[in-house]
């Protein structure tokens, strides 16, 4: 009836972990009783939850992005004091059992559901509105691409009370992974997080290329398209290409471990570096998927507060095309070692070597920017500055480790653990906090506290070189990854500055919660709601804060790079027409949260094998789908009075904040 | 309701009774042969896969423009690029995949 | 730009906005498919180097040529290439307005496909009861996965189709319907393509 689960599942007998639990559980609690004490469940509901405007999904994406940092980081500094007190023989407090599921949980949190839905929401928020358009191409799939986001979520951080997550690292290589090796649920749990998620995500790829083909403002050639809009669709093209593999690879695993095939084991014929091979054509595209919006975000930073168009805009369109397609041929170099001989590493390795160059060129072309420019040394351009430094030391290790014969000594050593946490802290996550500091007027209407975000800028890239720099030494040093525990007497000093180093990187972590607090707080004082708070050059600043929920009352026409510059200074700015057409927009919809709750259902079924609720599940997500579809809801007309209304308001901000003046005679423009 | 016919922009890639009849009598011989050919094997085992494989690729093609429409057209160009580099794609995996795993069972002496 | 005439964001006066195709996102919708398939080209050509891969390790069982039989598997083909054909034949139909002819060719092309399965399940049922089920090598492993991936994809086809001879019969031919059915077409015919793969690198390679 309950397939493999009981009462067993539950571990009762591990303190740390029911603590966790309990405290959890209590937060949600607090949560739920919140929500309810003032009547939210409604407004939640119908503005937020069913909600198919972009604006909102991507709010969401960053909500979850931000409370999966939390999870992802504590189980890093979990790590961290392991190692640090496990020194030379000492066992410390987390038996490996325990500690081989937090650094898996720890490395699928932070790039899944930590890194992916960061900038998945900051594309959502951002990518429509630069190019003009008044949605996605496919809202109802944008809604459901968050919520089976949802879902994984949901499964892995269940996995902590009901069962085990997996032992096997992010990467959960066969034969480890495989169900001679991996018996219990913990493997399932991650194949059904990844491939629910996953799902989502290349949904998210579809949705977003198709918008960006379809849907620019007129004028708009695609080469002028805003420059974070274009790393988001090679970033969306990487996805569509590579996300395919994973499913494929999760899928065949599955085969493995359910129905007894021998895909990827040891016995019977299989193969398992074939597991490891399709992982990495997936898993190379895939950090790539995680830099290149990143790219995107410093240049959006660099061009805004220096006040000058980007250096070379259509060569960081090429130089992003250039990494995107390379990032296809070089996913060897993830295993180098695995015996494929000299003439397969040296390809891979050249091929490695040959993306930094496209890489530089957007590095030049971003202080070719800053050069001759009036650079505002705001909180976004700290963190785009100390990501240049920071991405830049990452960088070049990583050349080095795409030497075969560097890498045969550095595999599978700290190095590499040192080299990845530096491009990707140093780049991804560097750049989504810009990102979010940088857009966050644009969703909210107020600006978030600069000095707390400085502050928190100082202590994550402190706190990052404190703790990483270490790992470099103790790489060559000899120290392996995954260890929990260390004998080395040598090692000893760089796991304590390591240690430091987290401590204070949650101290930055602290200053962004802090700052997030006192923005709220104090939002009055902050408040920017005529749209333009930095003196953007794209389409997005020539909204309100928050924008409409249609985004435009006419949709812009785009002739050139950096649209709205342009029409500040031929004056052409913030003109309303003498009157307004209805305008067509798609309904909210309970599909997606129900279809992400059935498959989550369905998920949790599969993995401990209560055969008939995933049926019943699978059968009603699909069924529910048809429904949803048959309804063919064609959405509705939003009439001319409310779009007035809405319009006569921000025309009143933009008067009060001296945007335009009070009486400009309105011009013949016509609604398009 | 019954709206079957607006200026729709692609009605050029609907097709018509001859284009699915030229591809449905392209596709049958592009079957027939490869199935004839092992079946009852008359030329030398290379030479045999070598027709196989060529004729999979012309009756793939055939598919692709009497059955899904693609062609030179403007209309359909972006339906090309896109599959043109989904192909692409599809070639380095594969292409790599293969080279690497082969080298990997040369090297590492699989039995 | 001549593809922004689709922007589904345009404003237009118009009460009754279902039908017209100024708010024909039709096309966008068909696009955005095109694009899904291609990913599912991308998954299929993973599958099709792990089976690859693992052809040759056999682990002692049976090879292709011992279980493969190519007149039977002419049979399949030549039911999927008459439902490819069928299916265009309904497109046909629709544009001509021609309702029942819609509902005609589909069902014909549902119990192409349907007697396509059938062969298939058919298959695989005598293979695992002679011991020769997916569990027996890696070979046999590849070829269930493989062959059978296009048959789940086949049978999602059919569901779909049978949902749309429904909405055809209750609702006619509306331009939803005509923009689902032309989402089916491609998924269809692409069906279609990935067998010729399949007959190709798995049946005939593996015969000869």
């Amino acid at each position: 009836m309950f397939g493999k689960l009981s009462w067993d599942a539950v571990p009762f007998h591990e303190p740390i972990v029911m603590v966790t639990i309990a405290m959890i559980a209590l937060g949600g609690l607090a949560l739920f009783a919140g929500i309810t004490y003032f009547k939210k469940w409604t407004y939640l509901w119908t503005e937020w939850l069913t909600s198919v405007d972009h604006k909102k999904i991507g709010v969401m994406y960053i909500i979850v992005a931000m409370v999966m940092l939390l999870r992802g980081f504590a189980d890093a500094i979990m790590m961290r004091t392991q190692l640090a007190m496990a020194t030379e023989g000492s066992p410390g407090y987390l038996p490996p059992e325990h500690y081989d599921q937090i650094f898996t949980a720890h490395g699928v949190i932070m790039i899944i559901f930590m890194a992916m839905p960061f900038f998945t929401g900051l594309m959502n928020l951002a990518v429509p509105l630069q190019i003009g358009a008044r949605d996605v191409a496919y809202p109802f799939l944008n809604s459901l691409s968050f919520w089976l986001l949802v879902s994984g979520v949901v499964l892995v951080n269940l996995s902590l009370g009901v069962g085990e997550f997996a032992k096997t690292g992010w990467v959960a290589y066969p034969p480890l992974s495989g169900l001679a090796y991996s018996p219990g649920v913990g493997v399932d749990y991650y194949i059904w997080a990844l491939q629910l998620s996953g799902l989502g995500t290349t949904l998210t790829g579809v949705n977003f290329l198709a918008t960006v083909l379809k849907m620019r403002a007129p004028g708009m050639k695609i080469m002028d398209m805003p420059i974070f809009t274009w790393t988001c669709t090679w970033a969306n093209v990487l996805i569509v290409a590579s996300f395919p593999i994973l499913t494929a690879t999760l899928a065949l695993l599955s085969l493995d471990r359910y129905l007894d095939f021998h895909i990827f084991t040891n016995e019977l014929g299989g193969n398992p570096m074939m597991y490891v091979n399709l992982f990495w054509a997936w898993g190379h595209p895939e950090v790539y998927i995680l830099i290149l919006p990143a790219f995107g975000i410093f240049s959006e930073v660099i061009s805004t507060f220096t006040g000058k168009r980007l250096f070379g805009h259509h060569s960081m369109v090429y130089a992003s095309g250039a990494i995107s397609v390379l990032g296809f041929m070089v996913w060897l170099h993830h295993f180098f070692t695995m015996g494929s001989g000299a003439s397969v590493n040296a390809f891979f390795g050249l091929a490695t070597m040959l993306i930094s160059i496209p890489t530089g060129v957007k590095l030049f072309n971003w202080l070719f920017t800053i050069y001759h420019g009036r650079l505002r040394m705001t909180s976004q351009v700290l963190w785009t500055l100390g990501f240049m430094v920071t991405f830049a030391i990452g960088g070049m290790t990583g050349v080095l480790l795409a030497i075969p014969g560097a890498d045969f000594v550095l595999h599978n050593s700290l190095f590499v653990i040192a080299h990845f946490h530096n491009v990707i802290i140093g780049g991804a996550v560097f750049g989504y906090i810009a990102g979010f500091s940088y857009f966050f007027p644009k969703a909210f209407g107020f600006k978030l506290h600069e000095g707390w975000g400085k502050a928190a800028f100082w202590f994550w890239i402190s706190g990052f070189f404190v703790a990483f720099m270490p790992l470099y030494a103790l790489g060559f040093m000899g120290m392996t990854r995954r260890l929990n525990a260390t004998t080395n007497p040598e090692w000893v000093p760089y796991l304590y500055v390591a240690m430091v180093g987290a401590l204070m990187i949650a101290v930055g972590i602290a200053c962004q919660l802090i700052q997030l607090y006192v923005s709220v707080r104090d939002r009055k004082q902050n408040m920017c709601e005529s749209g333009d708070p930095w003196n953007g050059h794209t389409l997005e600043w020539s909204t309100s804060s928050p924008p409409p929920f249609y985004n435009f009352a006419v949709i812009p026409t785009a002739n050139t790079i950096d649209a709205f510059t342009e029409a500040k200074e031929d004056g052409t700015a913030y003109q309303q027409p003498k009157h307004y057409e209805p305008i067509h927009m798609p309904n909210n919809t309970a599909t997606g949260v129900v279809m992400g709750a059935l498959l989550t259902v369905f998920g949790f079924a599969m993995i401990w094998h209560i055969w008939w609720l995933a049926i019943v599940s699978l059968v009603g997500t699909i069924g529910y789908f048809i429904v949803h579809a048959a309804r063919d809801d064609q959405g509705y007309m939003v009439p001319v009075e409310t779009i007035e209304r809405i319009e006569a308001e921000q025309h009143a901000r933009l008067v009060a904040e001296k945007k335009i003046p009070a009486n400009r005679v309105e011009t013949s423009l016509e609604q398009a | 309701m019954a709206n079957a016919h607006s200026h729709d922009s692609h009605d050029a890639s609907h097709g018509s009774v001859k284009t699915y009849a030229i591809g449905f009598i392209l596709s049958v011989i592009l079957t027939l042969i490869p199935f004839g050919l092992v079946m009852y094997p008359t030329l030398p085992k290379s030479i045999t896969l070598m027709i196989v494989l060529a004729f999979a690729v012309i009756q793939v093609l055939v598919h692709l423009v009497y059955f899904l429409h693609l062609d030179r057209s403007e209309a359909q160009r972006e339906n090309v690029v896109a599959f043109v580099f989904a192909g692409l794609v599809i070639v380095l995996l594969v292409g790599l995949s293969l080279w690497i795993m082969f080298s990997i069972h040369t090297f590492m002496m699989a039995k | 730009m001549s593809n922004l005439v689709t922007n589904a964001g345009h404003a237009h006066v118009d009460d009754h906005g279902h039908d017209d195709h100024h708010h024909d996102s039709g096309p966008v919708t068909v696009y955005g498919f095109w694009l899904y398939l291609m990913t599912d080209c991308i998954l299929f050509a993973s599958i099709f180097a792990v089976y690859a891969v693992l052809v040759n390790n056999v682990a002692g069982g049976p090879a292709g040529h011992d279980i493969f039989e190519l007149p039977y598997v002419l049979g399949e083909t030549a039911l999927l290439l008459f439902s490819s054909i069928t299916y265009g034949f309904a497109l046909l139909s629709f544009y001509k307005g021609n309702k029942q002819g819609v509902l005609t060719w589909l069902g014909l092309t549902f119990l192409f496909g349907l007697g396509f399965i059938g062969m298939e399940i058919n298959e695989f049922h005598l293979l695992i009861s002679e011991g020769f089920g997916p569990h027996r090598s890696g070979f046999l492993s590849g070829f269930f996965t493989l062959v059978g991936t296009h048959g789940l994809h086949v049978t999602a086809g059919l569901i779909w189709m049978a949902v749309m001879m429904y909405q055809v019969n209750k609702h006619g031919l509306t331009n939803t319907n005509k923009t689902r059915l032309s989402c089916l077409s491609l998924f269809w015919h692409f069906l279609d393509v990935v067998w010729i793969c399949v007959f190709t690198v798995v049946y005939l390679m593996g015969t000869l």
